[in-house]
């Protein structure tokens, strides 16, 4: 009877520690792309990855880049974690310049990239337990954070025991445990299959309405962009460049039947145009 | 009436399975394989008994020998010198080959010069360590050091480079530094390929442990084989090879047990 009346409240109201949290008040997970360029040159060749990136991420939105491979968008998302180095231009995250990877940007990778030697709680609380979180508090932390995936029953199980779909979930688990300011990721539905693809598209935007954080999403899928996101980047390829933004005017709350909504086809058809040249 | 012609598919299948049965009882009739060349060559005498003992005379010496107090001396000093070089070999040898895979810097400082020792027979080395190192006990530990520590090196690096850069992406954009990261993704990564490296070294030690007893020794089972070499007598060398066999066998399959226990998630 307690131990119901517990699980009613931790429904009602998920108690989440802040306590160590990189995303302090005031604090918002506005991104600045300026002047974004990338050129990887050799002796004999030159090839501009990416050219003249301009792009502003406002606080708490969700924004998806499209476009064909080789277009540079995973570089574009690489840089703006700090994993790769720009040749020019600049990114800021609240103003401050990004010059290497850090905890305030966290990231989902298109690949399996949970710990294999951890379980599955033991990999969500990584961030933490890194940031010096103590014991009791990791633990809370990991209890919301498996309920949100509805992953519970396979806190104590290590990655190679779950399916693909389950795996992501505990990828986006991992990197918001840490209460990033920002979420980039790389195509991280790319490797499922259809219907599992939607739920996870479904799961990310409950986790999203709960978590409240900045969301880079790259993909090359346009419904997915358009399901998820309030603002797509169109990019082109040769050099790496930004086509167009545009708005998605949907319902905030985007439920399975927006997919079949005249401003989802239209959109849809318009991008589809877009891509193919 | 032709019914559609069903051909059986061939039983020897590039890759594929043959479940557990089957394999222990091929394993097992390659021993019983090898025991019956063995049974056939030396009781017809096809091979002159002096060179070849009979299996009994084997097993029987080797029941005497492991009643004897000497030669469980014997099988002690040789695990004994054989784990002091092998655990010598790996305190030093295993932060070396860490340090040289995670840093192009260090690999550039340590890995070609090991390259260039690990060519060199460590057998050669006996002379030079007699000199330095005279013929006791600690001579017999560095030679078998030397054999382990170079290929030891190289290979624990190798194994910390055939780590995933993506599980290393994942820890920094996790906030780890590079130290952090060393210990939290890099260590815990390579365990179970260590283990098998470690498994394969150990498994040279023992050679190299016979090499050093035949050189200059006045114990263990090498010199225990050295001795009944200069009596002809080879059913003694049988039983030293057998028992150094043996004890070769156990030790892998205790490695084999603990990778499994330890490393369950791998």
């Amino acid at each position: 009877m307690e131990a119901v009346k517990q699980q009613i409240q931790a429904r009602e109201e998920p108690v989440v520690p802040t306590s160590g949290s990189t995303r302090a008040a005031g604090q918002r997970g506005e991104i600045v792309i300026a002047g974004l360029g990338k050129v990887y040159e050799s002796k004999k060749s030159r090839f501009a990855a990416l050219s003249d990136i301009d792009l502003s991420i406002g606080s708490n939105e969700f924004v998806t880049v499209v476009g064909p491979s080789g277009c540079g968008k995973s570089t574009l998302l690489r840089i703006v974690a700090g994993l790769d180095e720009q040749t020019d231009g600049s990114v800021t995250l609240d103003g401050n310049e990004v010059i290497g990877p850090g905890a305030e940007r966290g990231m989902v990778f298109q690949g399996y990239t949970l710990f294999p030697w951890l379980t599955v709680r033991e990999n969500i609380e990584y961030g933490p337990k890194l940031q010096g979180i103590s014991t009791l508090e990791r633990r809370a932390i990991s209890n919301y954070f498996l309920k949100v995936i509805k992953l519970e029953s396979f806190a104590a199980a290590y990655p190679k025991q779950l399916s693909g779909g389950m795996k992501q979930r505990v990828a986006i688990a991992r990197a918001l445990a840490n209460r990033p300011k920002v979420l980039l990721m790389d195509e991280p539905f790319g490797a499922l299959d259809a219907q599992t693809k939607l739920d996870m598209q479904e799961m990310l935007l409950e986790v999203w309405e709960k978590e409240k954080t900045t969301v880079l999403f790259i993909t090359h899928d346009i419904e997915e962009a358009i399901f998820l996101s309030q603002r797509i980047v169109v990019m082109g390829a040769n050099p790496g460049r930004i086509l167009k933004t545009f708005d998605v005017k949907l319902p905030a709350q985007r439920t399975p039947e927006v997919r079949e909504m005249p401003a989802f086809l239209a959109l849809r058809r318009e991008l589809g145009q877009l891509l193919k040249h | 009436m032709n019914a559609p012609r069903r051909r059986k598919p061939h039983r020897f299948q590039i890759f594929k399975e043959i479940g557990g049965r089957p394999f222990a009882f091929t394993a097992g009739l390659s021993f019983v394989l090898m025991l019956a060349l063995w049974a056939v060559l030396s009781y017809t005498k096809a091979v002159n008994p002096v060179f070849l003992p009979t299996p009994s005379q084997v097993m029987a010496e080797m029941t005497k020998q492991l009643s004897s107090g000497e030669y469980w001396n014997f099988i002690g000093i040789s695990v004994f010198r054989v784990s002091a070089g092998f655990v010598l070999a790996c305190i030093v040898g295993i932060p070396l080959g860490i340090f040289a895979g995670t840093f192009k810097y260090a690999e550039a400082l340590v890995e070609p010069p090991m390259e260039f020792i690990r060519y060199m027979p460590a057998v050669a080395f006996i002379p030079l360590i007699m000199v330095w190192a005279g013929i006791g006990e600690w001579a017999k530990i560095l030679l078998i050091f030397i054999g382990c520590f170079f290929q030891l090196v190289l290979m624990v690096a190798d194994n910390t480079r055939r780590v995933s850069a993506d599980l290393l992406q994942a820890s920094f954009t996790l906030g780890a530094g590079r130290w952090k990261a060393i210990e939290t993704v890099l260590i815990p990564a390579i365990q179970p390929q260590l283990m098998n490296t470690l498994r394969l070294i150990l498994g040279w030690a023992w050679t190299y442990l016979v090499v050093a007893e035949l050189v200059a020794a006045n114990s263990g089972l090498g010199y225990a084989i050295m001795k009944a070499q200069r009596f002809l007598n080879t059913d003694q060398i049988f039983v030293g090879i057998i028992v150094i066999g043996l004890l070769g066998l156990i030790s892998d399959r205790i490695f084999a047990f603990l990778n499994r226990r330890l490393f369950p998630w791998a």
